[in-house]
């Protein structure tokens, strides 16, 4: 049987349905997986997405795109192919495309975390005979604590430095990374000041009726304050005029890159917290094997060491070169870390990691 | 063990200076003694022999971890760190251990040295099911003897100072030979490190040398620096800097890394010295009657080998190059004025009398502008410059100002433009990245064809985001790998900065730099406007290095490529 989803050069392209999945040219049909700019793109024709996750779609490409949100598990059938999401647990929205086409079941992973948290639908294991999964931290090193351990140390760090009348800013990816650090922040600690790129989609995550802690922009917060609060700011503020404000602050910077001591010393912050919105190593493992399928395809990150590895424990496994996260999925890696997104052109807001 | 893991982690996570010396006064205030005097040894940078081979480290871990060896090494191309790989890829613990610092090292680490393959591998188990990743990074520093942290001596040299109360140059002087193995860190070595002053401080010097005082180097002018008649001149030798100390009847000769080479250099044990002195200067490779030094790769080859023959030693004659006189007949003198330990150094090595001994000359001139004129010839003397010391300067420990400055006033660098051909992902903060380059030169051969022949590696120059364009376009140009190298297409023109320059018959192009890096991107170069091989053989010559030792290495010359001149500063890289 002919492969029922291949690459293009628009992107991944299901060929009995006629539509793409997170296509990075423009196309007449794409399912989008979620809402980081590498994966959901201006200039589709028509836009199927989770219905949770239409709202920041809009929010983000413009009210205006033509877009339908179905709700998880719902089933759509279209050209033969019956089409349903499911939740990927990634960020608010996110979502697996599962493809059924005259019994054969494909999934696509988008991008995904298995650990569950307190502001988006858990990842959700989908049955299927050939599994596409992203790879982005596709090397046994990487392996995640609990997030509620990392939530600890950042209300500990977060502490000590309001009880030395310091303020504490939190460098994070706006959506997802920093809704999922307020949601697991201790208020009591002192006043918690979003910056002006985060508060927006706080109200999107507050509107889907996810619980997050009062926030506050840095306007409304008195100066004195500031010294006991706690600051999430996009990775672009460091640096910025913006952060003069708050005086002697300690910062840190979360993201699954702060694994490497290496990667911690590049960012040049005080303090790296590992909270990863994918999956880690044994998670990846775990995520394949619960797919119980015998074909794997990788997409961006670790391809060629996850290939291999899955080959060696009996799966066939294969790579398809996307488009996500940059081309080549070292540079894109190190380029996350290294601030390669800022100095290179046309750089959307970079794959939350 | 806990404990220092999170000292590590604090001094590890920040930059600020401050914050790491909270941390280490919170660490050493509450440590006992016996775990508080191994950190001392190895935050003032105390490198123990290996005590398991990295080989099994590696095997063991990937058995542990149920990971191929394949996996295993692609883990560690991404994280650049051996501890770091082994640390993340192991499941994680299933007890945990409160066992502190100086029981790890003398009663588990230890006894693995030279211990059998299963033992080493039952206790490095037992080991890693107990540890936090963390915890388990730092076993494998220890176990491995490649412990680095960010922190300068002279900050562990405050703190320590601040809780205990004391001086802080008195601590520094007490910490001299703590790192250099002839000492086990004990508790009670360590309540005295920290102890009040006493009369006996002396006495329990032994053979240690004081504290290195260090140069600044001079940014501005030097006319910035006031009258000319203020400041003791003298050339900045390229050699080994190092104090040569004559107690209880015993000559030892310590470098500036604090580590004892009094075996490496016979001549200058041998030096007849009266009881009770020290003496600061340079060792250098200098043949009698000689206008100059021979270079520096000349000396590396008297630290290289295992044993000196009485060839070498009579090719290659060390000499020590006094600077200073800290101790004479037992007496400190270090806060003595510059001048006038000046004249008691000249009139000792004067009474020696011994051709291995020579005192620096004084370099005399009517004003700085003279100076500068006479600074030209730097490079002919085969020096780097000059030293410009303040003449009412104490002798002062380490890089510091309050006491007196030294100063030390370089001529600028050689510079060639050059074409990056191979990169190598690098290592700690920059794993993963490519930052170790391979540069070339252009050379003709007979038939005139151009082709670019490898000339040096260098390592630094370019900030992060420099790094970061070079790192993609190394990527985008890469024709094919070898394990962690890159050749590239050549596109990319450097400038390469470097101090020194000599024959070698170890390099592909024949001719090695000393301290390369790089100096900037020439982005408005195209490959074709590098520099050739004749402008480097150009620069040789005119800095008229003898070529007479370096043309016709020995066959045992290859040996002392294994052996890292590390202790005594960094130099060229040997290219494969």
């Amino acid at each position: 049987m002919a492969d029922m989803v291949i690459v293009r050069k628009q992107g991944l392209y299901c060929v009995p349905g006629d539509f793409y999945i997170d296509p990075w040219r423009p196309v007449e049909r794409a399912v989008i997986t979620h809402a980081h700019g590498d994966h959901a793109r201006v200039g589709h024709a028509h836009y199927l997405s989770a219905e949770s996750g239409v709202g920041i779609l809009k929010s983000r490409l413009g009210q205006d795109i033509r877009i339908d949100g179905i709700e998880y598990g719902a089933r759509i059938e279209h050209k033969g192919v019956t089409i349903s999401l499911h939740p990927a647990g990634h960020v608010l929205g996110s979502s697996q495309v599962r493809m059924e086409h005259k019994g054969e079941v494909w999934v696509a992973s988008g991008d995904y975390k298995v650990e569950p948290d307190r502001i988006c639908a858990p990842f959700e294991p989908v049955r299927c005979d050939t599994f596409i999964t992203e790879s982005t931290f596709g090397l046994p090193i990487y392996r995640w604590q609990p997030e509620q351990a990392i939530f600890d140390d950042i209300n500990a760090w977060w502490r000590s430095n309001a009880g030395q009348g310091r303020c504490s800013v939190v460098f994070a990816y706006s959506f997802g990374k920093a809704q999922r650090i307020l949601s697991g922040l201790d208020a009591s600690i002192g006043p918690i000041v979003c910056h002006g790129a985060v508060e927006p989609l706080n109200r999107v995550y507050r509107a889907a009726g996810v619980n997050l802690p009062p926030t506050a922009m840095v306007l409304d917060v008195d100066k004195a304050a500031l010294k006991s609060a706690i600051v999430i700011a996009p990775p672009s503020a460091a640096g910025s005029s913006w952060m003069k404000r708050f005086g002697d602050y300690s910062d840190a910077f979360a993201s699954g890159w702060m694994q490497l001591r290496g990667a911690r010393r590049r960012r040049g912050v005080d303090r790296g917290f590992v909270l990863s919105d994918h999956a880690d190593w044994p998670g990846l493992m775990m995520a394949i094997r619960a797919t119980e399928a015998s074909r794997v395809i990788v997409t961006h990150g670790s391809i060629p060491v996850m290939v291999r590895w899955l080959r060696q424990v009996g799966l066939d496994a294969s790579g398809f070169d996307t488009e996500y996260g940059g081309e080549d999925t070292e540079a894109a890696e190190s380029g996350e870390v290294a601030g390669v997104a800022e100095l290179s052109q046309a750089a959307p807001e970079k794959t939350d990691a | 063990m806990r404990e220092f893991a999170r000292l590590f982690a604090e001094l590890d996570e920040t930059t600020a200076t401050n914050r790491k010396l909270d941390a280490l006064q919170a660490y050493f205030s509450s440590a006992a003694p016996a775990n508080a005097a191994w950190a001392v040894y190895f935050l003032a940078g105390g490198k123990p022999r290996q005590a398991v081979p990295t080989r099994l480290l590696r095997d063991y871990a990937i058995e542990y971890a149920q990971l191929d060896g394949w996996l295993f090494d692609e883990c560690y191309h991404a994280v650049g760190d051996l501890a770091e790989t082994i640390a993340h890829i192991l499941p994680p613990p299933e007890h945990h251990s409160d066992v502190g610092l100086a029981v790890w090292m003398q009663e588990r680490i230890g006894p693995l040295r030279g211990a059998d393959p299963v033992a080493i591998r039952a206790a490095l188990f037992g080991f890693w099911n107990q540890l936090e990743p963390r915890e388990r990074f730092l076993l494998t520093k220890l176990i491995g003897g490649g412990f680095r942290v960010g922190v300068s001596r002279l900050l562990v040299t405050r703190a320590l100072s601040t809780i205990a109360a004391v001086d802080s140059k008195l601590i520094a002087q007490r910490l001299m030979g703590w790192t250099d193995g002839s000492v086990a860190p004990t508790a009670s070595g360590f309540l005295q490190l920290i102890a009040a002053p006493s009369d006996d401080e002396h006495k329990l010097r032994g053979g240690q040398p004081y504290p290195f005082f260090l140069a600044h180097q001079l940014q501005g002018a030097p006319q910035t620096l006031g009258a000319l008649a203020d400041w003791q001149i003298e050339w900045k030798y390229d050699g080994i800097r190092a104090q040569l100390v004559r107690r209880g009847a015993q000559n030892y000769l310590w470098s500036r890394g604090e580590e004892l080479i009094t075996e490496r250099f016979p001549e200058l044990a041998a030096l007849r010295l009266p009881e009770g002195t020290v003496i600061d200067g340079e060792v250098l490779v200098w043949i009698d009657g000689a206008p100059r030094p021979e270079p520096f790769s000349d000396l590396q080859k008297r630290i290289g080998r295992k044993t000196l023959s009485a060839k070498l030693l009579a090719e290659l004659p060390a000499v020590l190059v006094a600077y200073d006189l800290l101790e004479e007949a037992g007496v400190d003198l270090r806060a003595l004025p510059q001048h006038e330990r000046r004249s008691l150094l000249a009139a000792l090595v004067a009474g020696i009398g011994q051709p291995q001994l020579t005192l620096s000359p004084l370099i005399e001139a009517t004003g700085w502008d003279q100076l500068a004129q006479i600074r030209t010839e730097s490079r002919a003397r085969g020096v780097e410059g000059m030293m410009v010391k303040a003449k009412d300067a104490q002798y002062g420990v380490g890089r510091t100002k309050n006491v007196g400055t030294w100063w030390k006033w370089k001529i600028d660098p050689y510079a060639i433009d050059a074409v990056l051909i191979y990169a190598q992902a690098g290592h700690g903060r920059r794993a993963s990245l490519y930052t170790d380059y391979t540069f070339a030169v252009w050379d003709a051969n007979e038939l005139g064809e151009r082709r670019l022949v490898p000339f040096t590696k260098a390592y630094s120059g370019l900030t992060d985001a420099e790094i970061a364009v070079v790192d993609n376009a190394i990527r985008k140009t890469t024709v094919e790998k070898f394990g962690p190298v890159r050749s590239v297409r050549p596109t990319m023109v450097f400038e390469i900065g470097f101090e020194g320059i000599a024959l070698s018959s170890r390099h592909k192009a024949g001719i090695a730099v000393r301290f390369p890096r790089i100096l900037r991107r020439r982005d408005d170069k195209s490959i074709d406007d590098a520099d050739t091989l004749d402008t480097l053989k150009g620069l040789l010559a005119a800095a008229g290095a003898p070529p007479s030792l370096s043309l016709s290495p020995s066959p045992s010359l290859s040996l002392s490529l294994s052996l890292s001149p590390s202790p005594f500063g960094s130099s060229s890289d040997p290219l494969a």
